[in-house]
């Protein structure tokens, strides 16, 4: 665990939202005079203003971390301050990580007390370890004890983050529920118990599209006030946010300078829009969708490696045919259904399309 | 001087209190002026309803109407109650409704809000830094009166006044719109008016927006001279009932609120109105069967608070109410939040108006018919099933039929799936509709009554009718009982047919006459004209079927297919000399070449069901159809419109299977690939159980007829008393169905 406050050293590949933004923080900080949630760093209000950005009176620019529908983060963040846990639901790539981790940076300043749910997180992980060679040769105690990222944010009221919060077997995600409703975590070895204090709370991130793997049980759901994050609304938001992702990516990846990548943000998300939705964008022809999800995170990732290939093998400009391989790769899954399902959208919707024959050729060349 | 919004709670608490406190002895209210006769009649009505006011438009003027709403909710509503209950005098001070019906281009036809040069809400919102004006008056005013077990806020109207002087002066700095100016200039007069007739405490009730240019004094000669200019029109008005699902803004009425049912909560609810609205989705969404519990209710009552805290809103309004409901009363699930968040919202209700008030004679007599047919107009959607043997039943029906006619839709006729065949049900949905009670007053064009108005209008319609429309026409006559408007349509249908010589169009008119003679049957009336009518169409189709059904296109023919089964089922109904005729014209039909193959295998599965044509023959005239000399596409045809959408025929006879899966197994694979999606969707539209019987005869077909499964014998000793059965209950339904197919 790093402490927070120190700054990370410069070639660390991705910092902490608590590093990356920590002038802003540290500006709202200053600023904010409103009431703050025992336990937390920045009152409700800052908390928003830090998601969703704003000019603050002294001046400051907070750049706006999640583009989207404001009452989201509102019920997220008023949730967080009436001490019930949040669930994020939604599809791949909606942000709800994202979302998680800037509101962890923003309430308690530590997003990095994280469980990554996995079909094989344990128990250890959600509550205590032990360090065994001290186990084996002290007994239980206070010293053997390796706490889980719940178990010390509950004892240093911290937020505490799961992800993936279905992927984790039910067993384990049951765990959670003294932690949630007692608010505190029983340490019978010991004969102890950590209470939590004050600030502590639990954000959670579930992926609606694999429900089934292991639903959380209706005790754990009730514990939760559940927010469904929805995929960005219109053409122009989704753009928005992807132009400025591509933009913080590339640099932080120190990507040469690309040019005149608006036109092909703007298809790429086109295409992922129209196909995601089964329907161009002016309502007037159906498409087949794929079975890819073809979230914006995705239109993300398309666009940068377009970025990398333009930086490192094209003219510094990013062209039609640095994103075809992107995109064929992140539509076309299953290559026989997905294929025709691509084969018929470039056939039908790309090729007349004006502007769009560089990018249908393109398509073409990779597909073939 | 009391300035609202229309439709606020807040305000109409703080109206009510008050008018209470100020205790005066005239209230003025915005509203046409010439409705002040109905004012008397405030003490029977229950809201939500609606001043009509309604220029019937003679002689070439223009028929409108306009519509001023009052819900319990609404600050007008209280001010008038108030009056009312106190005794004292009230009277609408707006322009009278004569005037502003005939002012043209006022787009929203007077209901309150009339043009105006921006949103003056959207300012002052604006300047409290708030982007959503509704929520912003919503903090300000119409939430202010709920604080618990406090004292009673104090008066918000003098603020109110203020600041609308100071917007109109920024946004509206110029002379105003003429209608605009001349119903500020009515005020102005109602309240001098008010004055001279020696009232000293008078209450205005009106727009906030109107207030700053009440206070300020022209000269009255001024607006005398601003009111002399202005059309007239003659209106009618009365109180009509009116609903919440009208008044929402999303039914496009302009002075609209988002969601009329939080705001009769708010103003009904005594104490901790977002408590009692929670618990009441609570309470629905278990109805619905989804586990609700108080901890949901609890939890959602604290984010409410916790949200409208971040806000910075006093309290918590409709949207914390609403994502409450979705984040923890629903578990994020938007769709469940869906189901109950319009119930609520709306809160449907229908108000109600004492027979008391003026109604148009049409209204009047409508109302009679409904008492007396123990008919209640209501807003919820209902079904109704009508026995048309019964006397109510049929008055029902007719009367019915009759508002349809008159363009009054309260009942819908609903496809009965059961009894689609059944000639003495009828099945109909009813929903009252407030715009209906325009739509009556609107026939009162036509008649005092609704028979009458019916009958002109039927009338009216025939005059201009082609002649399929003519013979629907006569259809719905008869249903709606309208013997006299019937002949003259039928007589008009005559008329027509003579001029016209197109077969297909005859086809199509027959079926609704036929159908028509045999409601007649049922109800009771007399259907000799139309049998009449109906056999001469009918002979006129038989006589021109030939060359029409000649030549056809494959699309063209289906739709002659479906043609030639309605008319032979009309024939039947009509009966005598022309369902003989009828049947020849098949039979001559049948030899015919160049008839498309469809219409011919269905005619000849016409002629073996009614039992014209033997096997023997019927088996030659298939082959023949089916011969490899003939296009493999006309036979699959062929087959499609003989089968006809049922495979039992198959089933039971051998000879017909046989022939069919000779002619299968004969075809070559280029004509096999070419009628195979004919015989797929002929073949798909059977059930699957005959498709298995098919199947399973198909695979003895070729075996020993000795070893081949054979159904069994019919037990003749076991069969008679369920033979008996139903040779009884057929005979009873041919005696009460008289003409049933």
């Amino acid at each position: 665990m790093t402490p927070t406050d120190a700054g990370p050293p410069a070639d660390v590949l991705r910092p902490h939202a608590e590093q990356r933004h920590a002038d802003e923080l540290a500006a709202l900080a200053r600023a904010d005079d409103r009431a703050r949630p025992p336990g937390w760093r920045l009152s409700p209000w800052a908390v928003v203003t830090y998601v969703l950005g704003g000019e603050l009176d002294d001046g400051t620019l907070v750049s706006p971390k999640y583009v989207g529908d404001r009452r989201i983060v509102e019920v997220a963040v008023a949730t967080l301050a009436t001490d019930r846990a949040l669930l994020l639901v939604g599809a791949p790539g909606t942000a709800k990580t994202w979302l998680s981790e800037h509101l962890a940076a923003a309430v308690s300043g530590d997003s990095s007390l994280m469980v990554q749910g996995t079909a094989g997180t344990s128990e250890d992980a959600v509550r205590y370890g032990w360090d065994y060679a001290r186990l084996l040769s002290e007994g239980p105690s206070r010293r053997a004890l390796v706490p889980g990222p719940v178990m010390t944010a509950m004892a240093e009221g911290r937020l505490a983050r799961v992800e993936e919060l279905t992927r984790i077997p039910s067993e384990v995600q049951d765990a959670l529920i003294t932690v949630l409703s007692e608010k505190t975590l029983p340490v019978p070895e010991l004969g102890e118990e950590v209470q939590a204090r004050r600030g502590f709370n639990l954000i959670a991130t579930a992926n609606d599209r694999d429900r089934g793997v292991n639903a959380p049980s209706g005790a754990l759901r009730r514990r939760f006030n559940t927010v469904h994050m929805p995929s960005p609304a219109t053409a122009e938001e989704e753009v928005a946010i992807v132009a400025r992702r591509v933009d913080e990516m590339g640099r932080s990846l120190g990507l040469p300078e690309v040019s005149s990548g608006m036109e092909e943000i703007r298809r790429v998300v086109t295409v992922f829009r129209e196909l995601r939705r089964g329907a161009t964008e002016d309502g007037r022809a159906e498409v087949a969708s794929p079975g890819a999800t073809l979230s914006t995170a995705e239109a993300i990732s398309v666009l940068t490696q377009g970025m990398a290939l333009a930086a490192h093998f094209g003219d510094g400009v990013l062209r039609p045919a640095d994103v075809a391989a992107g995109v064929h790769g992140a539509v076309v899954r299953d290559p026989v259904a997905d294929g025709v399902v691509w084969r018929e959208y470039l056939e039908t919707v790309a090729r007349d399309r004006d502007g769009w024959g560089e990018f249908y050729r393109a398509c073409r060349e990779v597909g073939d | 001087m009391l300035g609202v919004r229309h439709h606020g709670p807040g305000s109409a608490r703080a109206v009510r209190a008050e008018l209470e406190d100020f205790a005066p002895d005239a209230v003025l209210v915005e509203g046409p002026s010439d409705a002040d006769p109905l004012l008397s009649l405030v003490g029977g009505l229950e809201p939500p309803v609606a001043l009509l006011a309604h220029a019937p438009g003679g002689r070439g003027g223009p028929r409108r109407s306009a519509f001023w709403p009052f819900a319990s909710f609404s600050p007008e509503w209280q001010a008038l109650h108030y009056a009312h209950e106190h005794g004292c005098d009230v009277r609408f001070c707006d322009l009278p409704a004569s005037v502003s019906l005939a002012v043209e281009g006022d787009g929203d036809g007077g209901n309150g809000k009339g043009a105006r040069p921006a949103d003056p809400l959207a300012e002052l919102a604006a300047a409290a830094g708030y982007d959503d004006a509704e929520r912003w008056w919503d903090d300000t005013v119409e939430h202010r009166s709920r604080e618990r077990g406090s004292a009673p806020p104090p008066s918000p109207f003098a603020a109110i006044a203020e600041a609308m002087t100071e917007v109109r002066a920024r946004t509206a700095p110029g002379p105003l719109p003429l209608h605009e100016a001349s119903r500020e200039a009515h005020m102005r007069r109602t309240v001098r008016s008010a004055l001279r007739a020696g009232h000293a405490r008078i209450a205005v009730v009106c727009g906030a927006w109107h207030v700053p240019a009440l206070l300020e004094r022209p000269k009255a000669a001024d607006d005398a001279a601003l009111l002399r200019r202005l059309p007239r029109v003659t209106a009618e008005t009365t109180w009509i009932p009116w609903s919440h699902g009208r008044l929402s803004a999303s039914s496009g009425y302009g002075a609209g609120v988002r969601a009329p049912g939080w705001y009769h909560h708010l103003f009904t609810a005594p104490d901790r109105p977002l408590e009692r609205w929670l618990s009441e989705a609570a309470r629905l969404l278990r109805a619905e069967g989804e586990h609700v519990s108080t901890a949901h209710v609890i939890e959602g009552v604290r984010l409410c608070e916790a949200l409208a805290a971040l806000r910075g809103r006093p309290l918590p309004g409709l949207d914390e109410a609403g994502e409450a409901v979705v984040s923890v009363l629903c578990e994020g699930s938007a769709l469940k939040a869906e189901r109950v968040r319009a119930a609520m919202e709306t809160a449907e209700r229908l108000g109600r108006v004492p027979l008391s008030v003026p109604r148009v004679p049409l209204q009047r007599d409508l109302e009679a018919q409904q008492r007396r047919l123990r008919l209640r107009p209501e807003a919820e959607p209902r079904d109704l099933d009508l026995d048309l043997r019964e006397e109510n039943g049929r008055a029902r029906s007719a009367l019915l039929h009759r508002l349809r006619m008159l363009d009054v839709d309260w009942g819908v006729p609903l496809a009965d799936p059961v009894r689609v065949l059944g000639s003495f049900h009828e099945r109909w949905r009813l929903a009252w509709l407030p715009e209906m009670e325009a739509a009556v007053v609107d026939a009162s064009l036509w008649g005092t009554d609704v028979a009458s108005a019916a009958d002109a209008r039927t009338r009216e319609r025939a005059a201009h009718a082609g002649l399929t429309d003519l013979t629907a026409l006569a259809e719905r006559c008869l249903k709606a009982g309208l013997d006299g408007a019937l002949e003259a349509v039928l007589d008009r249908a005559s008329a027509r047919a003579a001029h016209v010589a197109d077969t297909a169009a005859f086809m199509d008119a027959v079926p609704p006459l036929a159908r028509a003679a045999r409601y007649g049957d049922v109800r009771g009336t007399g259907s000799a004209p139309l049998r009449r009518v109906a056999a001469m169409l009918l002979d006129r189709v038989c006589a021109g079927i030939g060359p029409a059904v000649s030549g056809l296109s494959e699309e063209a023919a289906a739709g002659m297919c479906g043609a030639v089964e309605a008319v032979h089922r009309s024939a039947a109904l009509i009966g005598g000399a022309s369902e003989r005729s009828w049947w020849e014209a098949l039979v001559r039909l049948s030899t015919r070449t160049g008839v498309p193959g469809l219409v011919a295998g269905r005619v000849h599965r016409l002629l073996r069901d009614g039992g014209r044509l033997d096997d023997g023959e019927l088996l030659r005239r298939l082959s023949r159809a089916v011969s490899r000399g003939s296009d493999p596409q006309r036979a699959a045809a062929w087959i499609t419109g003989f089968l006809g959408g049922e495979g039992l025929v198959l089933v039971h006879d051998e000879g017909l299977l046989h022939l069919v899966d000779e002619w299968l197994c004969g075809l070559d694979g280029e004509s096999f690939d070419a009628v195979l999606p004919l015989l797929r969707r002929t073949f798909g539209g059977f059930s699957n159980g005959e498709r298995r019987a098919i199947a399973q005869r198909v695979r003895t077909i070729g075996a020993d007829p000795r070893t081949a499964s054979r159904a069994p014998e019919a037990d003749l000793d076991r069969a008679s008393a369920a033979m008996a059965t139903a040779a009884l209950l057929l005979d009873r339904e041919t005696s009460t169905t008289s003409g049933e197919p």
